[in-house]
């Protein structure tokens, strides 16, 4: 396999959305339809469709007074098209995304006409419509509605090119803090005369993590593989630490072939270490559960936290990187919240479960 | 040999165990060339202040992060004791305080250290002039963690949350705990820029703990011109509040 199909592989998951994430090799970059399926753009979709109702309203309300009872008039036939057009694209959404831009449009909007067209035939059925060019005007505003929608998507794929966007990822990478290379090197340093043996393994252990630091990290990679990588990063830190540090895992239900963006579980972790742990003199727990709950993958991390401990500006840049490449990634779909009580500190991570197509 | 006439008596800092143990391999290795004794290993600032008191000696070498107490601290109290080792800081990466150190010719080494390195500090040692107060205090942004009171010639460390208040005597402050008052040798204006975070001033003379303040109260007669008094938790004590500094009052919206 060559280094481009490595990084653009059709199965690559972080294509998912919006493709923006592709390689800076490809010339240009191809328009594509957005991912109905992905919460976030069904949430801006909805919302758009609120605003320009509530567009109509305002310019075929005569008062102030007469917007709101406008606007429920414009939305009640507005609603089941949504719901039912959000429906229907998210179910064809993989497909669309299969054909060439143009055709993907002309297909969204025949699509849309369709279910404005059973929606009113229902309509008229139910609540007897007063017939005579209705359903002519319902089917411009649909065509107006679908092309400014897709227009406003085209932009913001536009917007997060991937050249921009790859180039947002690689700034974002995780990159080790030098405090930790140099006090693990000074360890192993330390062990070659009285255990040899252990020094090997320890530096076996740095080999395998700078490997995976070093690497392309743009593609989402397995679950297992990063809970490996961050065990490999706690053996040695627990060679520095000793007694100091205790890991408690929890990684029962864990969906190892989950896909996430790598490297966000370990910084989290070294975080926990750098702030938790090392000004401390007695011993602490890190905690880390992993697991998966419907379609949702939980990555929970807690440590012990003295609110005097300073030094909180590079948590919070730690967080807003990790933060800012699951948005990248998964856009409304993940999230990342911390909170810190009096003697504990905890991030909790929710992602999408992806996992590799077959 | 030095001037002194007795083996090098060196006293080594730091809170990872494997690093002390390196530290001492490549004292281990000076020593064929260098007479040499380790006094003894403490894991954070405070242990090695009671270390030297039981065995004073002459280079400390001081790691900086450290749980409790850090380097940088500790050489600051380690200037009350009879006879202040010299200090050679160590450190991993520190990006403040490396710059600190070039700027103010501080004495350090980078870990891992290079016995070359080591052995040519140990040899400068002697010749190394004593760090000023000044010049440490300007090496972290950190305030102090703990106050240091000289007392019958020991030195006592007294815990900085352990702190209700300080009060400006003619020449000295008095610091105040839960248990007993202690005199220190330093400014109140100083200590109020230090630990404005912890501190806050109610009175030209009174620097008060904002965690241990319990209420404001109306003083009776006599009181200050004010008229208000702060009570502290667990303590009987009412402090004044002088009226240039009763805004402090509204701040802590408890009017």
């Amino acid at each position: 396999m060559s280094r481009k199909q490595s990084i653009l592989g059709p199965k690559s998951p972080s294509r998912q959305v919006f493709g923006a994430v592709k390689s800076i090799n490809q010339n240009g970059h191809r328009d594509v339809l957005p991912d109905f399926r992905n919460l976030g753009v069904i949430l801006r979709v909805v919302l758009i469709v609120l605003a320009l109702s509530g567009v109509l309203a305002l310019a075929q309300a005569g008062n102030w007074q007469a917007v709101l009872p406008r606007f429920l008039e414009v939305s009640a036939p507005v609603q089941p098209v949504l719901v039912l057009s959000i429906l229907a694209l998210s179910v064809l959404s993989g497909w669309l995304r299969s054909l060439e831009y143009w055709t993907g449009i002309v297909i969204v909007v025949l699509v849309e006409l369709l279910v404005a067209s059973l929606v009113y035939r229902l309509g008229e059925q139910f609540f007897g419509g007063d017939g005579s060019g209705q359903l002519e005007r319902y089917w411009l505003y649909i065509v107006v509605a679908t092309g400014l929608i897709l227009y406003y998507f085209h932009l913001r794929n536009r917007a997060l090119s991937p050249a921009l966007t790859e180039a947002r990822l690689q700034a974002l990478q995780a990159r080790i803090r030098p405090h930790f290379l140099f006090n693990s090197l000074n360890a192993v340093l330390s062990l070659i005369r009285a255990e040899p043996k252990r020094a090997e393994t320890a530096l076996e252990d740095m080999a395998d993590l700078f490997r995976v630091l070093m690497a392309d990290n743009r593609n989402l990679s397995p679950l297992a593989r990063e809970v490996e990588l961050t065990r490999q990063y706690l053996n040695l830190e627990e060679l520095r630490l000793g007694r100091r540090l205790t890991v408690e895992w929890h990684t029962e239900k864990m969906p190892g072939e989950a896909l996430i963006p790598p490297l966000v579980l370990q910084p989290l972790v070294e975080n926990a270490v750098y702030h938790g742990i090392e000004p401390r003199s007695e011993p602490g727990v890190i905690s880390i559960n992993v697991y998966k709950v419907r379609d949702e993958v939980h990555l929970v991390l807690r440590n012990p936290y003295r609110q005097d401990g300073g030094h909180h500006a590079g948590n919070k840049m730690a967080l807003g990187n990790i933060r800012e490449r699951l948005a990248l990634h998964f856009d409304a779909e993940a999230s990342l919240k911390s909170s810190a009580s009096d003697d504990a500190y905890q991030v909790h991570i929710i992602l999408p479960y992806r996992k590799e197509a077959r | 040999m030095n001037r002194h006439g007795h083996a090098l008596r060196i006293a080594i800092a730091d809170d990872e165990a494997l690093a002390r143990s390196r530290i001492r391999d490549l004292l281990e290795d000076c020593a064929a060339s260098f007479a040499l004794e380790i006094v003894g290993e403490a894991a954070n600032g405070c242990a090695l202040i009671e270390l030297l008191q039981q065995t004073p000696a002459d280079v400390a070498l001081l790691d900086i992060r450290m749980p409790e107490m850090d380097g940088i601290e500790a050489a600051q109290h380690m200037q009350k004791l009879d006879d202040a080792p010299s200090v050679i800081f160590t450190t991993a990466y520190d990006v403040y305080a490396l710059k600190a150190f070039e700027l103010h010719a501080v004495d350090y080494l980078v870990k891992p250290i290079r016995l070359r390195r080591l052995h040519d500090a140990l040899s400068r040692v002697r010749a190394i002039t004593p760090l000023s107060l000044d010049v440490l205090q300007q090496l972290t942004p950190e305030p102090r963690r703990h106050l240091s009171v000289q007392e019958r010639g020991r030195v006592l460390l007294v815990p900085m949350d352990k702190v209700l208040f300080m009060r400006a005597e003619l020449k000295y402050v008095t610091i105040r705990t839960m248990e007993r008052e202690y005199l220190i040798e330093e400014s109140l204006t100083r200590l109020e820029e230090e630990f404005r975070d912890k501190f806050v001033r109610v009175h030209r003379s009174y620097l008060v703990g904002r965690d241990h303040i319990e209420s404001f109260e109306r003083g009776g007669e006599g009181g200050p011109e004010s008229g208000w008094v702060v009570k502290l938790r667990g303590l009987d004590e009412r402090l004044p509040v002088s009226r240039r500094q009763q805004h402090v009052i509204k701040d802590f919206g408890r009017i």
